[in-house]
């Protein structure tokens, strides 16, 4: 069987974080598991094309990746630095059973990554690295950084993890509900920054949406029981259903109201809409959760005319009182312009501080137009376009614009 | 077992604390010192005069300079600290956190580059 240097990536992307996580486990250190994984995959490279793939390739590298740095180890500690390296090795020499993954391995590994010590930007680097199988300069072109920058920041964080003691662990259940929350936000960061795609290169970017849900689908099969996990992978389905119809030839960027519906993925609606009806039977909503419903009612809808907007209103007070932040209340202010009129949603945007967010002045700005106030929508469509450098959004509204001065 | 330094920060200008809170302050700085001791994770702790106090010597080419201090030119200096021994990071936040409730004031954690002694 031919076996190209593509499927053996493939290989590596879906197999590296359970490998990696496996054997930071067995020696303690993200540095060795690394080094030893890729080595391993180097062997495979070499070796599958001929002989083929074996049986179970997670277990095959794991197996090779130990070998090879238990090699590493002891020809180092003949070398020099005989007390460390020794003890590394007899501290773990378990029997070989022990190597089989372990459920939490990867969850352990997750927690490590988003630790609370460690900067958000560390998080997100380790966690596409880690866990994500990316390798450094593929993280630095989706986040538009230097490859150096994102190796320093990948570097500086693995060295405070072994310096200061970050444990590999599944925090307790005391502290479970804050670091969940901090891992759940770096997945939902990848995805956004995917969704966003704030350059023209947005392929690649949208390849972080892809990396966001595949993160998302790992931690619900790790963690079945915790509904906003439930929660996030649902919305992340269901935002990412509409990506097709996001664009249309010659628009750049098409909000949900005028997309093209039937361009929407039904295989991923189906999905988040089981996992929003998991969680609804559940009944411990949280924000992740309540999003993800409201992203169910526009997926029911057959015509944008036709969405239950009395539902999205209560979903949007429920959000309200779980995260009440200001973005909430000005997409809370769109529902309720759709249930009580343009006036009942001018009147709650206008309260609220948003002054440097561009979707508070073009979402000021369709409330004016509707109600026929042209001049203050101009002016609010073009306080919205200074504030976003994003080229789609100010195609956006440059039509908005346009088309207020054509009514 | 790890080493690691609880520094208290106090940033100069902030207005003071009232008579009761200072007093609440070192209750609970007392209180928690005990609960230290008693867990075993205690290496060392106290609490420093004002940055006014302190005295900079410094050896540069051969001589020895001693100037007014502090060092640092900056509004956030040293007001105490702790050296606490515990398995990971994690117990060490979890003693800062009880640190920083008991003397009302930002708690850094930094490890010790040298493992103890055991």
């Amino acid at each position: 069987m031919a076996l190209g240097p593509g499927e053996i990536e493939g290989y590596f992307r879906r197999e590296y974080g359970r490998c990696v996580a496996t054997l930071v486990r067995f020696f303690g250190d993200i540095d060795i598991a690394e080094e030893a994984v890729q080595e391993a995959f180097a062997v495979a490279v070499d070796r599958w094309p001929a002989a083929g793939v074996p049986p179970n390739p997670g277990a095959w590298i794991t197996t090779t990746a130990r070998n090879r740095a238990i090699d590493q180890l002891r020809r180092e500690a003949s070398r020099h630095d005989r007390h460390a390296q020794a003890d590394l090795l007899y501290g773990h020499d378990d029997p070989p059973g022990k190597l089989g993954p372990v459920r939490d391995d990867r969850l352990r590994l997750i927690f490590t990554c988003c630790h609370p010590a460690l900067a958000r930007t560390a998080q997100v680097a380790l966690t596409l690295r880690l866990l994500g199988g990316l390798q450094t300069p593929q993280i630095a072109r989706a986040f538009l950084l230097p490859e150096k920058t994102m190796a320093q920041r990948i570097v500086r964080a693995k060295k405070k993890i072994k310096a200061a003691g970050i444990p590999y662990r599944v925090p307790g259940d005391a502290e479970l509900p804050d670091r969940l929350a901090a891992v759940l936000a770096v997945i939902y960061l990848v995805f956004n920054e995917g969704h966003t795609a704030s350059d023209g290169d947005s392929l690649i970017r949208l390849n972080l949406c892809d990396e966001a849900i595949r993160l998302a689908r790992v931690l619900a099969e790790l963690m079945p029981d915790e509904p906003e996990v439930l929660g996030l992978l649902a919305l992340l389905l269901l935002t990412h259903s509409r990506r097709a119809a996001r664009t249309a030839p010659g628009r750049p960027l098409v909000l949900l109201p005028d997309q093209d519906r039937s361009r929407w993925d039904r295989e991923m609606i189906e999905e988040g809409q089981g996992l929003v009806r998991r969680c609804l039977r559940r009944n411990q909503p949280g924000p992740y959760q309540i999003q993800a419903a409201i992203g169910a009612v526009h997926s029911d809808a057959p015509t944008a005319a036709q969405t239950d907007w009395a539902q999205i209103l209560a979903l949007y007070d429920q959000l309200m009182t779980c995260a009440p932040t200001p973005v909430v209340a000005l997409n809370r202010a769109v529902a309720l312009a759709e249930v009580a009129g343009p006036q009942a949603g001018l009147a709650a945007v206008d309260g609220l501080d948003l002054g440097s967010y561009y979707p508070f002045h073009a979402t000021r700005a369709d409330l004016l137009r509707r109600l026929g106030r042209g001049a203050e929508a101009a002016r609010a469509y073009d306080a919205a376009r200074a504030l976003t450098a994003n080229p789609a959004e100010r195609d956006f509204l440059d039509r908005r614009r346009r088309a207020l001065t054509a009514d | 077992m790890k080493q690691y330094l609880l520094s208290v920060y106090m940033v100069e200008g902030e207005p003071q604390p009232s008579p009761e809170a200072t007093q609440q302050a070192y209750k609970d700085v007392d209180a928690l010192n005990a609960e230290i001791q008693a867990s075993g994770a205690w290496v060392f702790a106290g609490g420093l005069h004002p940055p006014a106090t302190a005295t900079v010597v410094r050896a540069s080419d051969g001589d020895v300079v001693t100037t007014d201090g502090p060092f640092a030119e900056t509004k956030e200096q040293l007001g105490g600290f702790w050296v606490i021994s515990a398995a990971d990071l994690d117990e060490a936040l979890a003693w800062a956190a009880k640190a920083t409730r008991a003397c009302a004031a930002p708690v850094e954690v930094r490890p010790f580059a040298d493992e103890p002694e055991n």
